[in-house]
């Protein structure tokens, strides 16, 4: 049995955030889940996956994160319990329903989980998504730890079907990626099957409808105030007359802090866990008698501009910073020893901060960039293509995508110009075919295409745009740890029952009139491949297909021949500057491939001008 | 109860995940608290993985620079590459066999002298435990072991709140069943190791 579906309450378990959010959700009789993985939130989701092969939950991964959010809201209106997962940017994505559902609400309990990325460890912004409770109306809860994560899942469903109305549930990647002891609680009954009431004059947002639900709405948010000012996630510690206020890790930060400085009777700290709509009574009463306010919280002062508010209007003078003067930066995560730092400064606490170690006399140590893995092929395609350029003296601009293959822009690859959002590649090469005169050669994987590649390309096709779009089909979703997607087979993950949409029929059906399917491991016929699509005016499309090799490795699919430099080689290290392949090493001045990271991919053997990289086996 | 921080950092596939968790495992049958922060997403591409535990009674998973009391890197180079998260009173433990980046292979970078980076652990440090940890896992049956390898040395060094004995007893219980008495063995060499240093 999965061990998130373990019915032992009060059971200690050490678990990472992410599965504790998935055991909240259990817990709180989740049993309809829709996501597209996203870093930090993927392993809430791998598990609801896996607990739904063996239990009534329905989980599925849906092509984008606003068809998740749609799929779940025909679900949660039919009175079913939902959870729809995913990463702060996929909330960009899902904002158009999400702010529509606020006016409708839902019937079942449904909790959107968003899951911020504070220093960016592996996202392409940090934007604070507790803005999108102000936006919609929604009610926003965030955790700071892993054991509340899982309770607070818990409350976030109950409040949701107090309201009607769907709960943000925000946490951030240090809560996610966290690992602490969890102490179970009690699985409630999960409600498979619902009914869907019609009541098209609540349900249809025509202009006089949603006029309508905008008054009941407001009227949610009014209830939601209330209950968070009781609610027993927005809780003070202490009684102290200097006041701190913070959420999320922030807390945590600031309790060992208010500890290690020994200054707990002097302090309060009151932590918002209810963060929308905000508890304006607690904190004016917070506020009353204090000497002075630190508010602390990573991202966008977003406390700190309403407990400004809140005080301006009571007339309070009392000093109140956070953001405000630079105490605090908008940048990046926060750590312990800074918050410690600004604490003892803002309260003029003695205080001599750890002595750091003087590295001046440290050598440049070699950077360990993340790499695409030895034989993955996407590098090959990448070699293909600057090599069918560089043979036709094409200049080429290369917007890139979200996955692996973003990596490609590192050297001695550098493919990858530009790169906003998921899906980007296709649609900015429309702006820049236009309007400059060189060709424009965008990459994209599977299933970044299904998630909003396609609408780009049917754009592409419509306004006559030029340029080559290279669909990287590996058969996965790699990046965020292998999740299936539209065009894969679902034998390889073990599962039946699903349909398959082929990449190239839909590239077919939306009427690109080149389509060519190469396979990237052969290295000449794909160049040839590339350099007819370069030559092509119009929209013409490369499918380089070849599975991830991480996966096929997984899978037990690949049967790794791992090849050698034999004694041929006159150094001119080719593969090295041209293809970079992690297996290779330098002993000495001589190249050498580690015969355990080799995948037997055979791209630097066809490449190398001496014939020199041979099968290991053929040289005995 | 004391707080006590660790820091492990690894190269991606090194197995530093597995070590965290049979030390938190470890923890929570011998009643420590325990809170620990993984950076995960890009190491399965090579990339560094650095694992922050914390023991003791403390609310925060990660760790600042200059606070750890233990540092144990899987890697050489970066080891001395999270020096900063260590301060004049913190033992380092140290695998010496060198995993060298691929910046190096494409001429991006120099891979650091292994006399030199022991010496300037040492200067910043009080105290350096450094061997060869693969030798030592090739020894107990199985290259993978160079995680329990460096378990048991940072378990002999005792600074952490854990026995010996709860810490043998997760790995036991804690990992795969067909690696157990490698994974055992290879604890004990690092232990020993440890002794010595
Ligand atoms: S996981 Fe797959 S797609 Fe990603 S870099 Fe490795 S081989 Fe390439």
């Amino acid at each position: 049995m999965h061990k998130l579906l373990t019915e032992s309450p009060g059971e200690k378990m050490i678990l990472l955030g992410n599965e504790a959010i998935a055991r909240g959700a259990i817990e709180a009789g989740v049993a309809f889940a829709t996501t597209y993985p996203g870093t930090p939130s993927s392993e809430i989701s791998l598990n609801l996956f896996e607990m739904s092969q063996e239990s009534d939950i329905y989980f599925e991964y849906s092509t984008n994160e606003k068809v998740a959010l749609e799929v779940a809201a025909g679900a949660a209106n039919s009175g079913v319990r939902t959870l729809c997962m995913m990463k702060h940017v996929g909330l960009n994505v899902a904002a158009d329903p999400l702010m529509t559902l606020a006016y409708v609400g839902v019937k079942g309990g449904m909790v959107i989980l968003t899951a911020d990325d504070p220093f960016m460890f592996s996202s392409q912004n940090e934007q604070d998504n507790r803005y999108y409770g102000k936006l919609s109306g929604l009610s926003v809860l965030e955790p700071s730890s892993v054991q509340e994560a899982k309770d607070m899942m818990v409350y976030a469903f109950d409040l949701s079907e107090r309201l009607q109305e769907p709960v943000l549930f925000r946490t951030t990647t240090r809560v996610n990626h966290s690992t602490a002891v969890v102490t179970l609680g009690t699985i409630r009954k999960r409600i498979i099957k619902g009914d869907f009431k019609k009541d098209p004059m609540n349900y249809v947002t025509v202009p006089a409808v949603s006029r309508k639900l905008h008054v009941k709405l407001l009227k949610n948010m009014a209830a939601a105030q209330e209950i968070a000012e009781k609610c027993e996630y927005n809780f003070i510690r202490g009684s102290g007359a200097w006041g701190i206020i913070c959420n999320g890790v922030s807390y945590n930060y600031a309790a060992d802090a208010v500890k290690d400085l020994n200054i707990t009777d002097k302090v309060s700290i009151l932590r918002i866990g209810f963060s929308y709509p905000m508890p304006k009574a607690v904190i004016t009463a917070f506020l009353k008698g204090k000497e002075k306010i630190l508010v602390i919280e990573e991202g966008e002062p977003y406390m700190e501009e309403a407990v400004k508010a809140f005080a301006q209007e009571q007339g309070f003078t009392l000093p109140i910073n956070g953001k405000s003067n630079e105490l605090f930066s908008r940048l990046y995560e926060f750590d312990p020893a800074m918050v410690r730092q600004q604490i003892a400064s803002y309260f003029a606490v003695p205080y001599t901060p750890p002595l750091l170690p003087d590295i001046s006399d440290v050598p440049e140590l070699p950077q360990r960039p993340p790499n695409l893995c030895a034989g993955c092929s996407h590098r090959a395609t990448f070699y293909a293509v600057k090599k069918a350029a560089r043979e036709q003296g094409t200049e080429i601009i290369c917007p890139t995508d979200i996955g692996c293959y973003t990596l490609g822009f590192l050297p001695p690859l550098s493919v990858g110009d530009f790169l906003i959002c998921m899906g980007s590649s296709v649609s900015t090469s429309c702006g820049f075919s236009k309007v400059t005169d060189k060709k424009v050669v965008s990459f994209i994987g599977d299933s970044t295409f299904f998630h909003s590649g396609i609408t780009g390309l049917i754009n592409a096709v419509f306004n006559n745009h030029n340029f080559t779009l290279v669909i990287l089909d590996n058969g996965t979703t790699a990046m965020t740890g292998h999740q299936p997607n539209p065009g894969v087979d679902m034998g390889d993950f073990s599962r039946s029952g699903y349909g398959r949409v082929s990449i190239e029929e839909v590239v077919k059906g939306i009427g690109v009139s080149h389509i060519t399917v190469i396979k990237p491991y052969r290295v000449r016929k794909s160049i040839e491949a590339i350099k007819e699509a370069l030559n092509y005016q119009g929209v013409s499309v490369i499918i380089s297909q070849e599975m991830c090799t991480l996966f096929a490795k997984s899978l037990k699919k690949l049967k790794p021949r791992a090849f050698h430099v034999s004694d041929k080689c006159k150094n001119h290290r080719d593969c090295i500057k041209e293809i970079a392949c992690p297996a290779f090493y330098l002993e000495g001045e001589k190249v050498k491939i580690d015969p355990v990271a080799c995948a037997g991919c055979t791209v630097c053997a066809q490449i190398c001008p001496e014939n020199a990289i041979v099968p290991l086996k053929s040289e005995k | 109860m004391d707080t006590k921080r660790l820091i492990i950092v690894a190269v991606g596939g090194q197995g530093n995940l597995l070590a965290s968790r049979v030390l938190a495992e470890a923890a929570l049958l011998s009643d420590v608290p325990v809170r620990m922060s993984e950076i995960h997403g890009m190491a399965q591409r090579g990339g560094v993985v650095e694992s922050a535990i914390v023991f003791g009674d403390a609310e925060s998973t990660i760790i600042s620079d200059g606070e750890a009391d233990l540092l144990v890197g899987f890697e050489p180079s970066e080891t001395l590459r999270a020096i900063r998260k260590a301060n004049s009173k913190t033992v380092v433990i140290s695998n010496l066999s060198p995993l060298p980046p691929f910046t190096v292979a494409i001429g991006r970078g120099v891979y650091p002298d292994l006399k030199q980076l022991q010496e300037l652990i040492r200067s910043k440090t009080s105290k350096l435990i450094a061997f060869d940890a693969v030798a030592l896992a090739k020894q107990a049956g199985n290259v993978l072991a160079v995680n329990m390898v460096l378990v048991g040395a940072l378990t002999q060094t005792r600074i952490l709140p854990l026995s010996a004995e709860s810490v043998k007893e997760t790995v036991r219980t804690k990992t795969k069943k067909a690696f157990a008495d490698i994974n055992l063995k290879a604890f004990e060499l690092g232990f020993s190791a440890a002794e010595c240093c």
